[in-house]
């Protein structure tokens, strides 16, 4: 049986993202049989213009397209920036739905996480990032993971230090993999 | 409860900066207690009288962004008010080890009058020097001192509490 292939998405571009450390985190706790991708093309991606979004795509662009469409499910993590959603994080999922409705987050479950250095976890982005993500077309799943103080968050290992965040990453992963199993035993019928 | 009272030394005592903490703790996300103290602060007993002062600027905030923010007129307005003070009005000291201790309290340029409650001791150390000790806390709340910044969080609720538990563990030593 072939693995459950997740598509990492960090909203964050910077080298020491804490973001990309929270998605390597749950690469590290997922159930078996399910693997964890990061996108790295996020920089790459033009500002969104109607003018470019024409055959062929930009390469950047039809990339991002090709790797959702090829994931079973998506994770993505997101900072916040001034309370929402950050702009290059915003500018991929505004690609990511076209063309519109049937686009390649359609369907797709996704589950957001976060990370910030404030106290709250980019609670804020994570919402607005999942109301995105439902108008966009994708398979939201409920839940999130505030990880705030993301400076101190991860341990020498990689992992969350906070017990209680494990858990909780381990949960939302969970879930994940088994809407995941679920829509594709759905399909092999 | 105790009602016998102990006296409260009236010789000047200065606070041991090493051995004190001045601090506080606040709900934030609806469930989690967020702390710090004030690295910079001084503190007397004086005639009987317990006055203290926190430099807020000293926050322990590792984080810049959340530190400035702090310090900003969304909470503390620090350029304006860098100095939180306190001044008591009378210290009730139980034989049990108990104290209340009611003073004026001024954090971001507003006074209000507040109740701590705690324990008090008085004692020798082990070098010889004469100290008291204070562990007192009150809760506030910030509104009443004009800190009001909020924010609703995506699920309903309030992003910061609006009580805030102030700590203070003080170890003052009689001055020679």
């Amino acid at each position: 049986m072939s693995p459950i292939r997740i598509l990492g998405i960090s909203g964050s571009l910077r080298s020491g993202s804490h973001n990309t450390s929270l998605l390597r985190a749950a690469a590290q706790s997922l159930p078996s049989g399910v693997e964890l991708e990061v996108f790295e093309g996020l920089r790459d991606l033009p500002p969104y213009d109607a003018d470019l979004d024409v055959e062929p795509v930009p390469a950047p662009v039809a990339r991002l397209r090709e790797a959702i469409a090829n994931a079973d499910g998506v994770l993505i993590s997101t900072p916040e920036f001034n309370g929402s959603i950050p702009g290059a994080l915003k500018n991929a999922l505004d690609w990511a739905s076209r063309p519109f409705p049937e686009n390649a987050f359609r369907g797709k479950p996704t589950s957001v996480i976060g990370a910030s250095t404030g106290l709250f976890g980019a609670v804020w982005a994570q919402a607005e990032t999942r109301k995105v993500l439902g108008i966009i077309g994708a398979d939201v799943l409920d839940g999130e993971l505030p990880v705030g103080m993301a400076h101190t968050a991860f341990g020498d290992d990689g992992h969350l230090v906070e017990p209680d965040l494990r858990t909780a990453l381990d949960e939302l992963l969970g879930v994940l993999a088994q809407r995941v199993g679920a829509q594709e035993s759905q399909a092999a019928v | 409860m105790s009602t016998t009272a102990q006296q409260i030394p009236t010789d000047t005592y200065n606070v041991d900066p090493v051995h004190s903490t001045i601090g506080f703790g606040v709900k934030y996300n609806g469930l989690a207690t967020f702390r710090s103290t004030f690295e910079k602060f001084d503190a007397q007993l004086a005639d009987g009288v317990l006055t203290g002062s926190a430099d807020v600027t000293s926050i322990a905030i590792e984080e810049p962004n959340f530190k400035g923010h702090i310090l900003t007129e969304d909470f503390f307005n620090a350029e304006v008010t860098p100095t939180i003070t306190f001044r008591s009005t009378a210290i009730r000291a139980n034989d049990d080890g108990t104290a209340e201790v009611d003073g004026e309290l001024t954090i971001k340029g507003t006074t209000k009058p507040v109740t701590a409650t705690g324990n008090f001791a008085a004692g020798a150390d082990p070098y010889g020097n004469e100290r008291v000790a204070f562990e007192l806390s009150t809760k506030i709340d910030r509104r009443e001192f004009g800190i009001t910044w909020q924010n609703e969080l995506p699920t309903g609720g309030d992003a910061v509490a609006w009580d805030v538990t102030l700590t203070v563990d003080l170890q003052l030593v009689k001055a020679a």
